[in-house]
């Protein structure tokens, strides 16, 4: 395998009216060519921004951090996204390189265009093509992710599509361009759970045939299992747990982690109780101090949490955990201070 | 608990017009289509199906906010008794005092404009339940305790929530003309799985203490299956099924309910029991096939099955099920079960044996986190 994106040191702010919230802080991670990794989190944890980063696509009035570096490894070499300023610079990556099939299905489709024409525009803008030939790679692209009569609805609206069959349009579309990595924000998060069955299928079988690297975004910790090979726990803008999707399922070092599969209702126990992780996400006006997790942790070590950040231990090969529980030499230094 | 149930359903259709269409016919939307149910008092009753399926539009039914087109449904307190196909202004204005709904969607629902006392309270007010400011305030107080929110809370407006805290505020506002029957409408489907546990303990924990009777609507089985004690599921305007919830999950006799089950993604990455894949979507209601409504997806479809709509059959004891086919059906599920157990058993003894040898392999001392909740797959 080789390597697809390095991203060292995120961070992102954001200027708003309540003065300048944190919404990733110091977020690093790669991807090989052909991976699929899940990005999970609660709400507001801040998946969407960090996947939007790789490509620039934050609003204007996101601030990223000096020490932040994006690294994607194309043929032609190295790119560094983070030095990339004006839109025709970033078309290398933006539906290049990249695509993105965001989390808000009918927001990626402009209304009063069909289908097509946008499945050819985009074509057009990211290679000489002419339209007879966008036309007929957008077509069989929307037969090849499922979508039968893929000629007629390579004319329809959006509007005029099922959810599921929506989903499949802009998947189609985000693939047309052959993008070496492809995210997926909540791409099933809208759909009933036969139809989420079908799109995660069609995901499956896209990895192995244009051997793409993929970011898949949810909070269904299901999802994930059934999907990626490793997996990166986000609370509120930190990475608190990565690794190989099967250790971190069975074997989840981070509370926050552990919390999250606990809540799950399963279906093979139904006299086991659901267990919520206590308390409320705090604002993002008010960041606590120290781990994040902290305000809502089990088996928080008095002093300590609040005032250090912990830094990721090792648990297992390629298993890393974010927990001052882990860091045996700091264990003892937190009691002394309760 | 051989009781009246408190909301008694026959043959209930509720079918929408739609402008447009072809010229002059109108297409009818058969939202809800011929339904028979019981929701007995003190019930967590579920309904489950598929987008589009007819659950809000069933659920609005009991609530008399949409116009019914054909059938009987009958509320039954034990204090209060309507017959809502019939219901009169006075009474409706009643029941809506002992029915209610809880939102879909805990963003939209509350208006930025007022603090979370005056949307608690807007309810009593608007129903003039209460008699003087001060017996308001009190109510408010009570419910909002109850629901988690505390005294501070109250003086602010919605925006400053978080998700969980806006659901809980949604539950306070439903609850506070304390309502006989509740409506809960995809009210988790919103939320994180951490908060969506608290939420529907909370709701469990209520609805005992105030001796409720809550018709769940949701997609997820999974939460369904936690919270509810009997289960109705919902295929393009009918009930296909109908069961104790441990009923309905251990036998699932409808082949769409087996379809349902077995799309929840598993937990475990290695699980391959799925023994059924559900193709296509779900037929749109203007436009239904004849016979049974699943015949188009059904993998056990025969000839009859497009000719001939299967009524609810009792299979057992309080378990209904509208399919021609379930009784040979058993065996067959029976069959597939086994052969998709003795798969995921061979394969945990493999990956069993594997994790044996790697770990004695290299035993580098790895430390946990002191507790660790429940947590392992399946
Ligand atoms: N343009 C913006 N201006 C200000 N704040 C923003 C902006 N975009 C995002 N944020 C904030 O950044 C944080 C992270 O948001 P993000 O959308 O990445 O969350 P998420 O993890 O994707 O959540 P969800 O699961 O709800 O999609 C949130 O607190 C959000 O309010
Ligand atoms: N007021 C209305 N006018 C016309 N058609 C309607 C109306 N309300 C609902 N429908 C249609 O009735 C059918 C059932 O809708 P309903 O909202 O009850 O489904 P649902 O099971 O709640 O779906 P979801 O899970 O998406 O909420 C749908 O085809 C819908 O488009
Ligand atoms: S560092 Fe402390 S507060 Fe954070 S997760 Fe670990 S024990 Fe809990
Ligand atoms: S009646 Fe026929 S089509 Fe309908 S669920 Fe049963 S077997 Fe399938
Ligand atoms: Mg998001
Ligand atoms: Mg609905």
């Amino acid at each position: 395998m080789s390597r697809l994106i390095d991203v060292e040191h995120l961070n992102l702010q954001f200027d708003t009216d309540e003065g300048r919230i944190t919404a990733v802080d110091d977020v690093s991670f790669s991807l090989e060519q052909g991976e699929v990794m899940g990005l999970v989190g609660e709400s507001g944890s801040g998946k969407s921004v960090t996947a939007k980063s790789l490509m620039k696509l934050n609003p204007s009035n996101a601030v990223y951090g000096e020490q932040t570096r994006i690294t994607l490894h194309l043929e032609d070499g190295p790119v560094d996204i983070m030095s990339l300023k004006t839109s025709s610079d970033l078309k290398v990556v933006r539906g290049g390189a990249i695509s993105m099939i965001f989390q808000e299905p009918m927001a990626s489709f402009a209304p009063a265009i069909s289908i097509g024409d946008q499945m050819v525009e985009q074509l057009q803008i990211h290679s000489d093509m002419t339209t007879r030939q966008a036309t007929e790679l957008s077509i069989e692209m929307l037969a090849r992710v499922g979508i039968s009569d893929a000629s007629t609805r390579f004319r329809q609206f959006a509007f005029e599509l099922s959810g599921g069959m929506r989903q499949r349009a802009m998947i189609a579309m985000a693939l047309s361009t052959k993008p070496k990595l492809l995210i997926a924000d909540e791409p099933t998060t809208a759909l009933d759970v036969t139809i989420q069955a079908q799109v995660i299928d069609l995901m499956k079988d896209l990895v192995k045939d244009f051997h793409m690297g993929i970011i898949f975004i949810t909070h269904d910790l299901g999802v994930i299992a059934q999907t990626a090979d490793k997996v990166a726990v986000m609370y509120l803008g930190r990475l608190v747990e990565q690794g190989p999707v099967r250790e971190v399922i069975r074997n989840p070092g981070h509370p926050y982690t552990q919390g999250l599969i606990a809540a799950l209702p399963q279906l093979d126990d139904l006299d086991k109780p659901l267990v919520p992780i206590p308390g409320d996400i705090p604002s993002p006006l008010e960041r606590p101090s120290g781990c994040v997790f902290h305000t809502r942790c089990p088996v928080v070590i008095q002093g300590r949490c609040a005032r250090d950040i912990p830094q990721f231990t090792q648990t297992r090969e390629g298993h890393q955990v974010a927990c001052h529980l882990l860091d045996p030499a700091n264990n003892d230094q937190g009691t002394k201070t309760t | 608990m051989s009781d009246t149930p408190l909301i008694s359903v026959r043959d209930l259709s509720v079918h929408f017009g739609v402008r447009g269409g072809g010229l002059g016919k109108k297409p009818v939307v058969r939202a809800v289509e011929g339904v028979d149910l019981d929701i007995e008092k003190g019930s967590f009753f579920g309904l489950v199906g598929e987008s589009g399926s007819g659950k809000t539009t069933l659920g609005r039914a009991l609530l008399r906010a949409v116009p019914i087109t054909r059938g009987d449904l009958t509320y039954d307190d034990g204090e209060k008794k309507y017959d809502l196909a019939a219901i009169e202004k006075g009474d409706l204005k009643d029941y809506r005092t002992r029915a209610q709904l809880i939102f879909q969607d805990p963003y939209a629902a509350l208006s930025p404009r007022m603090t979370v006392r005056d949307i608690i309270a807007e309810p009593l007010e608007v129903m003039g339940i209460t008699a003087s400011k001060a017996e308001t305030d009190e109510r408010v107080r009570e419910i909002a305790a109850k629901c988690r929110l505390n005294l501070e809370h109250l003086r602010r407006f919605p925006h400053a929530f978080s998700g969980g805290q806006r659901q809980r505020i949604s539950i306070a506002r439903a609850l506070v003309s304390r309502p006989r029957f509740v409506v809960a409408d995809e009210s988790v489907a919103a939320l994180d799985v951490s908060i969506q546990a608290d939420v529907l303990n909370l709701l469990k924990d209520i609805q005992q203490e105030m001796g409720l009777t809550f018709l769940f609507i949701s997609h997820d089985l999974s939460v369904v299956a936690h919270v509810c004690d009997h289960v109705a599921v919902m295929y393009l305007g009918r009930l296909v099924e109908t069961a104790p919830t441990r009923e309905l999950f251990a036998n699932p006799r409808h082949p769409y309910t087996r379809a349902l089950l077995s799309a929840i993604p598993s937990l475990d990455p290695d699980d391959d029991s799925v023994v059924d894949k559900l193709e296509g979507e779900i037929p749109s209601p203007t436009n239904p096939p004849p016979g049974c409504k699943f015949q188009t997806r059904c993998r056990f479809a025969i000839d009859r099955c497009r000719t001939e709509e299967p009524l609810l059959d009792h299979a057992a004891h309080q378990h209904n099920v509208a399919c021609h086919r379930w009784q040979e059906l058993v065996e067959v599920f029976e069959a597939e079960d086994a052969a998709a157990k003795e798969r995921s058993d061979k394969r945990h003894a493999a990956t069993a044996k594997a994790e044996k040898a790697k770990a004695s392999g290299k035993n580098k001392g790895k430390t946990k986190p002191k507790s660790k909740p429940g947590s392992k797959g399946k």
